[in-house]
């Protein structure tokens, strides 16, 4: 069996990218809340993850021989259900249960909850330096199997990112590859001006690891880091830093003055569903 | 350093928990271990010396030490993370509570440095680690008396499938306890019988306690002695049958602040049982403590066997 399920599809990325930012809207309706700027922002590198990167088995979500995806950043749960769901890992009918009482899909990602969900992300700063550990444990195993960390631009200042980074450049982890979500947002303001880590590229690049920066929004560019994160092979781990645009798909939200937590007032998720359906790709 | 909390001429073992795992790992292939740059002061080097290729050096970074525990536990490996006992509870602390123990994870942390067995001041002295995790849901605590438990509680923690924090005494570790002891997590043991005063201790603190029952016994004061090594889950219903019998007085003793620690567990242990003896307890003080030498120390805040036979004869007098 291929072990990346969807790589002879004809459904195109753009769609795939499309569909995710929908099944986050309609989970942040159910809710009326969701960190649903930073799921559209993140969507078209979900999409080159799981459809065009990822080894896994849609039914077998702990299959051995599976790329393990770490969502280190928690509160972006609401994007990765929608990349599950879009990857046949959960159901779309369960997004009707996002956030509620005993659902497997609550508000901050938690590995014991949910399919797919390799750890409980959310005290940030934890998912790179499990990543270590995961890829030190699939070295031991000699296993093939990749570990994608995603994460945030704020939480590069945790010092725990650091020492995780040491660490895995030390061990030479060529089978780790760190994912940034570059939105310049985090809880007090733009990342930039809260605590920066400008220039981001030429830290991880001190740090030992192979440095890409790509748009974050653009999925030839994605597709291109993707296939060059994997294709070298100097013995170190590599990091791809992906520049996003929160709210990315909706126009009248991505106006929107910018905030860690977009606020959607109850009428505008429908608007926001109409509008993304008027540009569904073909 | 650690041969200063005994008595001279004790028999010792030179590095129980290294040599142990070294062994265990023998027959074990999913155990490897990791250091935070202390393998030579947590006796991990032995491990280390004997399965070179299963020791992961993670350098002075314990939050890294921690979540590489997390990850190679989550493929499948059983993990030994050494570091100080401070470092542990103190830095590395939400990766212990969250990426270990709320996961569930097979992971043994290992710490040396507990309590007051360093004359380096606070930034050494774990009297607060017993407080920390004791509050962590699901994680199993031990704090073994000496090295023939130590080389026991390691093959013992191994078998548990879960997190554990076990407290260390490292380099030559004191003999105290006999050839037909056995350590079973979860369960007490009385060592000592004695209708005057009963001892409820842990780790260290039993070696202190059988000593001073020694000496207590010259002045016929009979001292029983019931220790507790598995801080967490306490074995209540031990606890409870020695705390009940007898009208004797109950001394808690441990090697770890007053606040938060073992005493104030085994309390709450009786007050829940509505069992209501007279009861006091050994322990080091609500205080940052000094720097100096170990024995020095002891005797300073009432841990010395000096201290423990002069408290005791004080209270029951």
């Amino acid at each position: 069996m291929s072990g990346t399920p969807h790589a002879g599809s004809n459904v195109g990325l753009p769609l795939r990218a499309w569909r995710i930012r929908r099944h986050a809207l309609r989970m942040g309706q159910v809710q009326g809340q969701g960190y649903i700027g930073q799921a559209l922002g993140v969507a078209d590198l979900l999409a080159v993850t799981w459809f065009h990167a990822l080894r896994y088995r849609p039914t077998e979500p702990d299959w051995e021989e599976r790329d393990r995806f770490l969502l280190s950043i928690g509160h972006y749960a609401i994007a990765l259900y929608a990349a599950l769901i879009e990857a046949g890992v959960l159901a779309e009918e369960e997004i009707a249960t996002y956030g509620v009482d005993d659902s497997r899909l609550p508000m901050s990602g938690m590995a014991s909850c949910t399919p797919g969900m390799e750890i409980s992300g959310g005290s940030l700063g934890h998912g790179l330096g499990i990543a270590v550990g995961m890829g030190l444990g699939l070295k031991r195993k000699n296993s093939p199997s990749l570990v994608y960390n995603l994460m945030s631009d704020g939480e590069l200042g945790e010092g725990s990112t650091w020492e995780a980074a040491m660490a895995a450049a030390h061990h030479r982890l060529d089978n780790l590859i760190a994912l940034v979500d570059f939105n310049d947002q985090q809880a007090d303001g733009p990342s930039t001006a809260t605590l920066s880590a400008e220039p981001v590229d030429a830290k991880w690049a001190a740090f030992g690891w192979h440095v890409q920066r790509v748009d974050g929004n653009d999925l030839d560019a994605l597709v291109d880091a993707f296939d060059e994160a994997r294709a070298v092979t100097e013995p170190r781990p590599r990091v791809i830093v992906c520049d996003t645009r929160m709210c990315k798909g909706v126009p009248f939200l991505e106006a929107r003055e910018r905030t860690h937590f977009i606020r959607v007032e109850p009428d505008e998720w429908g608007q926001a569903l109409d509008l993304l359906d008027a540009a569904m790709p073909s | 350093m650690i041969a200063s909390l005994d008595a001279e001429g004790r028999p010792t073992i030179a590095a129980p928990f290294g040599h142990a795992l070294a062994d265990l790992a023998c027959e074990r292939p999913a155990i490897v271990g990791l250091s935070a740059d202390l393998a030579k002061y947590t006796d991990l080097d032995v491990f280390a010396r004997a399965h070179p290729d299963r020791f992961y050096q993670m350098g002075m970074a314990e939050q890294a030490l921690l979540a590489a525990a997390a990850g190679l536990a989550r493929e499948g490996f059983q993990p030994f993370a050494t570091t100080y006992a401070v470092f542990a509870a103190r830095r590395a602390y939400d990766f212990v509570c969250l990426a270990i123990a709320e996961e569930k994870l097979d992971v043994k942390i290992v710490c040396a440095l507990p309590g007051l067995t360093s004359g380096y001041g606070p930034s050494h002295q774990a009297t607060d680690d017993l407080a920390i995790f004791r509050a962590v849901p699901g994680l199993t605590i031990v704090d073994p008396c000496d090295a023939v438990e130590i080389g026991q509680a390691t093959r013992a923690i191994a078998d548990h499938p879960g997190p554990v924090y076990m407290r260390l005494l490292r380099g030559q570790v004191p003999r105290v306890l006999g050839d037909d002891y056995r350590f079973e997590l979860g369960k007490a043991k009385m060592l000592r019988q004695g209708a005057d005063v009963l001892i409820v201790s842990t780790g260290f603190m039993t070696m202190r306690a059988l000593d001073a029952a020694d000496r207590l016994a010259a002045d016929r004061i009979g001292a029983a002695v019931l220790h507790v090594p598995t801080v967490k889950p306490l074995d209540t219903a031990a606890i409870v049958e020695a705390c009940s019998a007898g009208g004797r007085l109950v001394v808690t003793a441990e090697n770890h602040g007053i606040t938060g620690g073992f005493g104030e567990a085994v309390a709450a242990v009786l007050l829940r049982a509505g069992v209501t003896p007279v009861f006091r307890q050994i322990a080091l003080p609500d205080a940052f403590l000094d720097a100096g030498a170990l024995p020095t120390l002891h005797d300073r805040y009432g841990i010395s066997l000096r201290a423990v036979v002069a408290r005791i004869r004080a209270w029951l007098a």
